[in-house]
């Protein structure tokens, strides 16, 4: 492997196949190492990939692509220990206009870097690219145990555990505040059974957010796909060192709930997975240009968690960087100089324009664990005394419901609560 | 009502999962005698979703043909040797 590439792009997962097919298209010789036996292999997420942004690259590809399900419901549960408040929007436009589809990785992540391929791109599995090759401190390759490969320009689209990224020095250790512990099982079910449970139809499918369940500042997730579950928790790794709670006794926790086990009993276990996602936010960014390196996806902390987005996060940042490059190519310069447009145009795009406007989002949930583990409790507690039917008059109630809201939290507590989330979303 | 889902120990949930093992352990203690005295009260056996650490006769022992690669572990304590497994070793999930 003598030969010197245009660009050499470390992962094959959306952000790099993306970056790579938008270089290959323009006639950039690219070459994609991937270190897992075939795209996707080593890649795990608890959502969806988006309409919007695939479809910049692949138009109409729900027709040909791997999919399970479009998603046609969002449900936001708040738990308490044996109950549920359930907040949920189905829409017929997600059925005319679609916006999101559940898929597996391991499925859809090899569908879409064969795109690449096909647009050129040389695709190399089972090949880790463990350190960049630094000439006057400048990226000029990448060091693999099948040897080192040389480019203009390394994309390193390597993950959340970005060795390159690291290696380059554009990235320290990850923080234990900005990155969560997900922890996912894939539950078989018959199709027809998980229709009924979720009451879609053939192709739809829900996407569900769930808080309160547990102790601390976790959340839950679940996913419907063609014929299996998609169930996870997430736990901030700050919050799981302090608790001392543990990833898969959390996880049984969240399956266990009566709410819960009943959408997943007589399920198989089909596999086990974790996965770190990088939810800090704008702040925890990484640098994302250097002179011969440009970051992407998950490797530079391109996670919107507030949205649930990544992958289209990770695909944009892709075909930017891609777009980067091609200029860089005409120009025949790689500096650090014109590779900052590719941050300037992250800055300019939703990407970065999103991360900035909930940046203080991450810290405020782990300053006010209480949105998570009380205000769910409340919620329950409230609903529950509003249904009972008994001799109490309804003008006694409403006293004793306020009573029961006020005790658990005050009424300055509450009103600093509601401004200091209005002025963080606002 | 059927009865509830039967609750599976991460070991047998390890069976569903692909791995193509690697002779050459991917993880490692860096300094085995600062987990004699562990600062952090062996964080790396708490957050590890796959049970891949454990304290036996005064030391850490790595099962690290379990690990799923997640990462944890070494953003926990930096004590804890981690890189990536040779190419097409390690987790190769079938669904993701």
């Amino acid at each position: 492997m003598a030969e010197k590439f245009d660009s050499i792009v470390v992962g094959a997962g959306p952000a790099g196949a993306a970056a790579a097919y938008t270089m290959a298209k323009a006639g950039l010789n690219v070459l994609v190492l991937e270190k897992g036996e075939k795209p996707g292999a080593k890649n795990v997420f608890g959502g969806v990939i988006f309409k919007h942004h695939t479809e910049q690259i692949a138009p109409d590809f729900w027709k040909t692509a791997p999919i399970e399900r479009r998603v046609v419901e969002y449900q936001y549960w708040f738990m308490s220990k044996e109950s549920h408040v359930l907040v949920s929007h189905r829409n017929q436009r997600f059925n005319s206009q679609y916006n999101a589809f559940t898929v597996h990785r391991a499925k859809f992540d090899p569908w879409f870097a064969k795109l690449a391929e096909d647009a050129g791109a040389t695709i190399i599995n089972r090949t880790t690219a463990d350190d960049v090759i630094k000439n006057n401190g400048k990226i000029v390759g990448v060091k693999t145990e099948r040897g080192d490969v040389y480019a203009d320009c390394v994309i390193a689209a390597d993950g959340v555990n970005s060795v390159l990224a690291r290696q380059a020095g554009l990235r320290g250790e990850l923080n234990p505040d900005a990155v969560v512990l997900a922890v996912k099982e894939v539950i078989a079910l018959p199709k027809q059974r998980i229709e009924e449970r979720f009451n879609v139809g053939p192709d739809e499918g829900v996407a569900a957010l769930l808080v309160g369940w547990g102790s601390g500042m976790h959340a839950g997730f679940l996913y419907t796909n063609r014929d299996t579950l998609s169930i996870g928790i997430g736990v901030s790794m700050r919050d799981l060192d302090k608790s001392g709670e543990r990833p898969n006794t959390l996880l049984e926790q969240f399956k266990s709930h009566p709410s819960i086990a009943p959408l997943i009993q007589d399920g198989e276990l089909k596999e086990y997975a974790a996965h770190l996602i990088p939810e800090g936010g704008y702040d925890h960014v990484a640098r994302v240009y250097m002179d011969g390196m440009l970051v992407v996806g998950d490797a530079a902390m391109l996670v919107n968690a507030i949205n649930w987005e990544g992958t289209n996060l990770a695909l944009t940042s892709g075909i930017i960087a891609g777009e980067t490059l091609i200029e860089a190519k005409k120009r025949a310069d790689f500096s650090s100089r014109t590779l900052s447009k590719y941050r300037k145009r992250l800055e300019e795009s939703f990407v970065l324009k999103d991360l900035r406007r909930f940046r203080n989002v991450p810290s405020f949930f782990s300053s006010h664990p209480h949105f998570f583990t009380l205000y769910p409790e409340l919620a329950n507690e409230l609903a529950y005394m509003w249904h009972i039917a008994d001799d109490e008059t309804k003008d006694a109630r409403i006293r004793r419901m306020k009573a029961t809201l006020f005790k658990r939290r005050s009424k300055l507590g509450l009103a600093r609560d509601a401004f200091n989330l209005w002025r963080l979303l606002s | 009502m059927t009865t509830a889902q039967r609750t599976l120990s991460i070991t047998d949930k390890l069976y569903r999962d692909r791995y193509k093992v690697d002779e050459e352990p991917h993880l490692w203690i860096k300094d085995p005698n600062m987990c004699v005295k562990c600062p952090f009260n062996f964080v790396c056996i708490r957050v590890c979703p796959t049970d891949v650490y454990k304290w036996e006769e005064n030391k850490i022992t790595i099962t690290y043909d379990a690990c799923v690669e997640c990462g944890a572990c070494h953003i926990a304590c930096y004590n804890v040797g981690w890189k990536h497994p040779k190419g097409g070793f390690g987790i190769s999930y079938k669904y993701g």
